[in-house]
């Protein structure tokens, strides 16, 4: 009981989740800053963030709906660290697994979109309603190209639970070279899901301020992008896992050290693609989505299956 | 015309994406534009009046701050409407440090446009490249003037420094940087693809729009129209440079860029050549204090386009009559159109594209007659009268009372 505790509330549960999210945050602004010729934030400067916005006041909008409001950001922090309990990380069992649990993983990712919608939508301001709307249209594009990639990967290895397709991978190992394609498509996927360039449409700063955040202010604030963090290494552990599952059956110490690497290097191409592109627009990403990524992740799917067929009877 | 799908955006007067107070409500349908106004008038400042209370010379100061930008256009513009008037010859010289410092101009405002329109479009990359490089031309402003913004560096019969050899070659090599740098930016503009994907077919102004609507400077060069008051009426020393009038077809947002940045390629010949063929003597000529009776207009073209002024002047040390146009208010009225059917993301970088300077746009127009209006003409003592009227009927402010009291000893 005080172990199951101990591993949920402080590792590798809650407590280094946080610390591993602001970290994340630490690496992609420090990265894009270096890349772009600036000097970056010093190292504490996520964690400074998160806590002058904890001492800021909570700005309500008189129209907004109050529950609604102050419930999405915690609900988005929620689904996204509980998810990080189903991913194996550094060993190949998770912390709790079950069979399908990469469909509850999935799904729990999906969350914190829609309650950037719901967030947005129901603040009433014109730029949130759009920014929501933009979240969600966006969510149709880019969530079946990341489905269809990360299942693809499944498929390989025969088994609906992320603990099981890690082991598979590392019982046969070289095998997850052939999810390159899915692992592309999933990797600019994620940066949908994030929200971050050239995906960022919804929070379009020149368009519509900040989105579905811009009634947000202080705690609420805080609590949302505290959730963006974690979803970012909660999808980078994801990505880990499934696209990179070698190194899995070291010591503890050394195979954290590989999990740590193999998230870093996923949070640096986040932040490399992010720097290099420029913001597309809806209807760009939509066609980007449907015409090129989500056939590229069915030949994913298609090449597994031949694979599956001719090597692996 | 509403229907219930239709949404109403207000884009200003406070957006993140103006840097100025501007006004522009869209209506949307989805994502895309239905309808826009644009609506300016945010932030007049009464320059043109408080030129008329100003000596010709403290107007030369006020004159160069109407914008932060190209406040070396509106600078020379003016003096040299004055000079007109006066009829003075100004020094071969200081024509040639006019044009040095007007080219310079160009290539701080154009490579702080780039900026601007990178982050339009979210790639704040090219934001932090170019206003990087903007810090070098930023700095041999500063060398040459002393000032990185308004340089105070006309006068009226000339310029008031002269340029040393030294500095002539500091210069040389500031922009043997920004040439190598601008190749690049050239690069990125004309082959990354999600720029040109941005930009390309976006805010189309064809040619005959473009010439009907008066559109000038860059906005019109990028729809065909070769409009270029320095080749077309030259002033200070563009009569003896070599350059050329940059034009592309494309008549979009992606053809703006490129007139752009080949136009700097060309500020760089022509610094080249003015510092090789500037020629030795003084650089002003004594400028009495009370301007003839007289009225000239001046054209200069700044770095957004054809900038205008107006002066009247009555004989005495201070003007009559100040006008400026300023390039934006020509090109403002092309917006509305480059915004037909496009989507709202298109909305800041076709707002951009025309490189906007608001402040220096917002004049006071009175519409006398218009016909929807009673519109009368009411003198200064009238109105002064009516307003301690008002303020007496409707805020029970009354110091008629005081005012006899210490009339004596105001005289009131």
């Amino acid at each position: 009981m005080i172990q199951a505790l101990f591993n949920i509330i402080i590792f590798p549960g809650l407590l280094f989740l946080f610390v591993l999210a602001l970290a994340a945050e630490f690496v992609d602004r420090k990265l894009s800053a270096r890349l772009q010729n600036r000097m970056g934030p010093p190292w504490f400067q996520p964690l400074a963030d998160f806590i002058k916005l904890l001492g800021k006041e909570n700005i309500l909008p008189c129209d907004a709906d109050v529950h609604i409001f102050k419930f999405m950001p915690v609900l988005a922090l929620t689904a996204s660290a509980t998810s990080f309990l189903y991913i194996p990380l550094w060993q190949s069992k998770a912390l709790n697994s079950f069979n399908g649990d990469v469909i509850v993983v999935l799904y729990l990712l999906t969350i914190p979109t829609l309650t950037y919608f719901l967030g947005g939508w129901y603040s009433r301001s014109v730029y949130s309603m759009i920014g929501a709307v933009r979240s969600l249209t966006q969510l149709f594009a880019y969530e079946v190209p990341l489905f269809m990639s990360i299942l693809a990967s499944a498929l390989l290895a025969n088994s609906w639970n992320l603990s099981e397709i890690a082991l598979f991978y590392s019982q046969h190992p070289g095998y997850w070279l052939f999810n390159f394609i899915g692992f592309s498509i999933a990797l600019i996927s994620l940066l949908g899901k994030l929200e971050k360039t050239p995906f960022d449409i919804p929070e379009a700063e020149t368009e519509i301020v900040a989105g579905s955040f811009t009634e947000y202010s202080g705690k609420l604030l805080a609590f949302f992008r505290l959730s963006i963090d974690v979803e970012m290494v909660v999808g980078s552990s994801l990505l880990a896992a499934v696209f990179f599952p070698f190194g899995l059956g070291l010591t503890p110490v050394l195979g954290f050290i590989l999990y740590l690497v193999k998230v870093t290097f996923i949070v640096c191409l986040i932040s490399f693609l992010r720097t290099v592109l420029a913001r597309l627009r809806l209807d760009q990403m939509i066609t980007l989505c449907w015409k090129y990524f989500a056939p590229l992740a069915f030949l994913q799917v298609i090449i597994n299956l031949i694979l599956k067929g001719v090597f692996l009877k | 015309m509403h229907n219930s799908q239709d949404v109403q955006v207000p884009f200003g007067p406070q957006h993140p994406a103006l840097k100025e107070p501007e006004s522009f409500l869209v209506t949307l349908r989805g994502e895309k534009i239905t309808a826009s106004s644009v609506k300016i008038g945010y932030n007049h400042r009464g320059i043109e009046k408080a030129c008329e209370e100003r000596t010709y010379i403290q107007d030369l100061y006020l004159i160069e701050r109407i914008c932060g930008i190209c406040s070396h256009s509106h600078a020379t513009a003016f003096s040299q409407a004055v000079e007109e008037i006066a009829g003075l010859e100004v020094p071969k010289r200081a024509l040639y440090i006019r044009s040095l410092i007007g080219e310079l101009e160009r290539v701080h405002s154009h490579l702080l446009w780039l900026g601007v329109a990178g982050h339009e479009i979210g790639f704040d990359t090219l934001l932090m490249y170019t206003w990087r490089d903007r810090e070098v031309v930023m700095d041999i402003l500063s060398l040459l003037t002393g000032n990185r913004v308004n340089y105070g560096m006309n006068t009226i019969g000339g310029v008031r420094r002269d340029i040393t050899p030294a500095q002539a070659k500091e210069v040389l090599k500031a922009v043997d940087t920004l040439e190598e740098r601008t190749k690049y930016y050239i690069k990125i503009a004309t082959q990354e693809t999600t720029i040109i994907d941005r930009l390309s077919g976006v805010g189309v102004l064809s040619k005959k729009d473009a010439i009907s609507l008066g559109a000038v400077g860059p906005t019109a060069r990028a729809s065909g129209v070769a409009r270029d008051v320095r080749k077309d009426d030259p002033y200070a020393a563009y009569g003896e440079l070599d350059f050329k009038v940059i034009t592309t077809n494309t008549c979009d947002v992606y053809g703006r860029t490129v007139v752009r940045v080949l136009e700097l390629m060309e500020s760089y010949k022509m610094i080249r050549q003015i510092l090789k063929d500037i020629p030795e003597g003084a650089i002003t000529v004594r400028a009495p204090r009370k301007i003839p009776a007289g009225e000239a207009a001046s054209r200069y073209e700044a770095p957004r386009g054809e900038d205008f002024h107006y002066v009247r002047s009555n004989g005495t040390e201070k003007p009559d009559r100040v006008k400026v146009r300023a390039p934006t208010l020509a090109n403002v009225q092309a917006v509305s159109k480059m915004l037909e059917d496009r989507y709202l993301a298109d909305m800041p970088i076709v707002i951009a594209a025309i490189d906007p300077c608001f402040s220096c746009t917002d004049r006071s127009i009175v519409i006398k007659n218009s016909g929807t209006r009673n519109s009368k003409t009411v003198p200064w003592e009238v109105l002064h009268v009516q307003s301690i009227e008002w303020y007496k009927e409707h805020k029970g402010i009354d110091f008629s009372a005081l005012n006899k009291k210490y009339a004596k000893h105001f005289k009131i």
